[in-house]
């Protein structure tokens, strides 16, 4: 009896106690990342805003050369292609949510769904490469037609104001829609999918056409679920890089016009890395990844709380 | 509602009381016919767009990988850009190493912390946290990534610092928080009494979850991994900053420049010259049969996974 109970009971523990610290470890490790890419990047930052002040934020000229360093023009950039992605997305995820969901007979749901998965397994580069050659020279004529036909009309006269190039504000949205498509589609169905069918089958019952049933009983009880799924393809859309830094025609504009060439945070930062070779100029573009970091955490943020509560409060219900 | 039965109620004989009740008013039934068609052309502008996407790139492509064939997968890349020649074995390479490096470092530690969130930590308070970091951490721009990744590691090694290990390091942190989400959410569907008997038998925790929990959740985590490794596969931004611009193939993710599949793609898309352009659409056809086998074989293992799991 060399060894005893009391012995392997010890060394079972010690064996379970390791392998709780190794998978700790695992768990931390997100948290510890977390941490380090808001001290990392607000650190190497901090020589720009030394420079620029908090006019970074405030400044529209951007020019390296006589060290000026204004962000708020790829902030308005960001803020433009991101909102018009959004706009476009939506009633497309949602019209593709609710058909997988109500409309389209069994055989045909996956094949569908696996199609719009398929959307998101399409590179982003890839879909810059895209629009740059293939669809940007086609949009021109489009564009031009369009600020023709909005000419003189109040609000939509100025956003559809001249077109000149194929690389626009207007292209990088188009681009950035077609990529958060699937996201918003995906969350969107999950939160459709957890309507009690008792809330859609009494809709119908009472008389309803399936489009009353849609937006009384199912559109009603995911709302706060949908909501969420917009803010996180926002999220999406203001941090997808390399597509809209091929499309967006990289030069700094605040201007109404989204038929303009112009720049976001993530494309200058992807553009100009390389031609960056003072300190001040690569502190000014981390200092843009910050900006973003920041403002991509803040809408991801919300979203999440937002997703997390509809969520649990369907489950609650259900 | 009330508007359209209220007449039919009061004064038509039960006959036409029964018609008036199962036919629509015109105006409700073509807003539904409308918002139906609608639905229905969502789903076809995507496709559309979609299949345009891959039609041109398999076109494009396709008539430059057939012309320089064998020559795209075993020659280097072409020095200028304006020049025709053969040669992607670079990007291959090194798309091929610094994804394996990085699915070798996010895919271990992404479970590690799958199994704690939900096999030591479940409900408490500190693995709430850490699930809501995660969905946080999704969403963080790649671009942001490889700035941190730059800061943080390529750095302080100065010139040294620019190799496939480096941009492995910033495609892992893409990587972590989706292996994290998708296997936590595989071996939560394993069966609770699985669990209660292995425990009830003598077994540890550790010894359940590594012989138990995780074997009967490996198609599912292996799966969502794939994706994870499918989508790094793709990614450009990360890489910018920290894998350097090598053309010439180099197998060593520790030392020396290298480049990938997406960087050549994303700097020949800027060039204006023909032939830069044709090498664009070459690599992104390889980029994309890249990306869709592992999403392929990934949707079959998760597929398995579902037939297993409801057996």
């Amino acid at each position: 009896m060399a060894v005893t109970l009391d012995d392997l009971k010890g060394n079972k523990q010690l064996a379970d106690r390791t392998f709780r610290g190794a998978t700790l470890i695992g768990g931390t490790a997100i948290a510890v990342i977390l941490a380090l890419i808001a001290w990392t990047i607000a650190s190497k930052s901090s020589l720009a805003f030394r420079t620029e002040g908090l006019s970074f934020f405030t400044e529209r000229r951007w020019a390296p050369a006589d060290n000026v360093f204004g962000a708020l023009s790829f902030i308005y950039g960001t803020a433009v292609t991101a909102v018009i992605a959004v706009v476009l997305a939506v009633p497309v995820s949602l019209g593709i949510a609710l058909f997988t969901t109500h409309l389209a007979p069994g055989w045909l749901k996956r094949p569908l769904v696996a199609m719009i998965d398929l959307v998101a397994v399409v590179p982003s580069v890839v879909f810059g490469l895209w629009g740059i050659i293939f669809l940007a020279p086609k949009l021109v004529p489009v564009f031009t037609k369009l600020s023709s036909w909005s000419h003189g009309i109040p609000v939509l006269g100025s956003i559809f104001g001249k077109a000149s190039a194929g690389r626009t504000f207007m292209t990088a949205g188009l681009i950035l829609a077609l990529m958060i498509i699937p996201i918003i589609t995906s969350i969107s169905r999950e939160v459709i999918l957890t309507c009690p069918p008792t809330d859609s089958d009494g809709a119908l019952a009472l008389g309803a056409t399936r489009w009353e049933m849609i937006t009384g009983a199912v559109l009603t009880h995911s709302a706060g679920g949908i909501v969420g799924a917009v803010m996180l393809g926002l999220g999406r859309a203001m941090g997808e890089t390399i597509a809209a830094a091929l499309v967006i025609g990289s030069s700094p504009a605040i201007t109404a016009n989204l038929f303009s060439p112009g720049d976001s945070l993530p494309s200058v930062i992807a553009f100009e890395w390389g031609e960056a070779t003072s300190d001040t100029k690569r502190s000014a573009l981390i200092a843009m990844g910050l900006t973003l970091f920041l403002m991509t955490l803040l809408v991801n943020f919300i979203a999440t709380l937002v997703v997390n509560r509809a969520m649990k409060r369907m489950r609650g219900e259900s | 509602m009330t508007a359209a039965l209220e007449p039919s109620a009061s004064t038509a004989p039960a006959s036409l009381f029964l018609t008036d009740l199962t036919t629509v008013s015109t105006r409700r039934r073509v807003k539904n016919s409308v918002m139906t068609a609608l639905m229905g052309m969502s789903v076809a502008i995507v496709a559309v767009v979609l299949f345009f996407v891959l039609a041109t790139v398999v076109i494009k492509g396709w008539s430059i990988v057939a012309s320089e064939f064998p020559k795209w997968f075993t020659k280097d890349i072409q020095l200028s850009p304006r020049r025709p020649g053969p040669g992607m074995k670079a990007a291959i390479v090194g798309t091929l190493v610094a994804t394996a490096t990085a699915t070798a470092i996010a895919v271990p530690l992404g479970i590690a912390g799958a199994v704690y969130l939900n096999e030591y930590g479940k409900r408490s308070l500190f693995a709430r946290t850490l699930r809501f970091l995660s969905n946080v951490m999704a969403g963080v721009p790649s671009i942001v990534m490889g700035l941190f990744i730059y800061v943080f590691w390529v750095v302080p090694r100065g010139v040294d610092g620019l190799n496939g290990f480096s941009g492995a390091l910033a495609l892992a942190c893409l990587m972590l928080p989706i292996v994290v989400r998708s296997t936590e959410e595989m071996l939560r569907l394993v069966p609770q009494n699985l669990r209660d008997a292995s425990l009830a038998l003598g077994a540890t925790t550790s010894r359940t979850t590594l012989t138990v929990v995780i074997p009967r959740a490996a198609s599912g985590i292996i799966s969502g991994s794939l994706l994870a490794v499918a989508r790094s596969a793709g990614e450009t931004a990360p890489l910018i900053f920290t894998i350097g611009a090598a053309k010439r193939t180099n197998w060593n993710p520790f030392s020396g420049t290298n480049t990938s599949l997406s960087l050549q793609i994303y700097a020949n898309a800027k060039e204006s010259f023909p032939t830069a352009q044709e090498r664009a659409w070459g690599a992104a056809l390889t980029l994309i049969i890249v990306a869709f086998m592992f999403t392929f074989v990934a949707r079959a293992l998760s597929a398995r996974f579902a037939k297993n799991s409801t057996s």
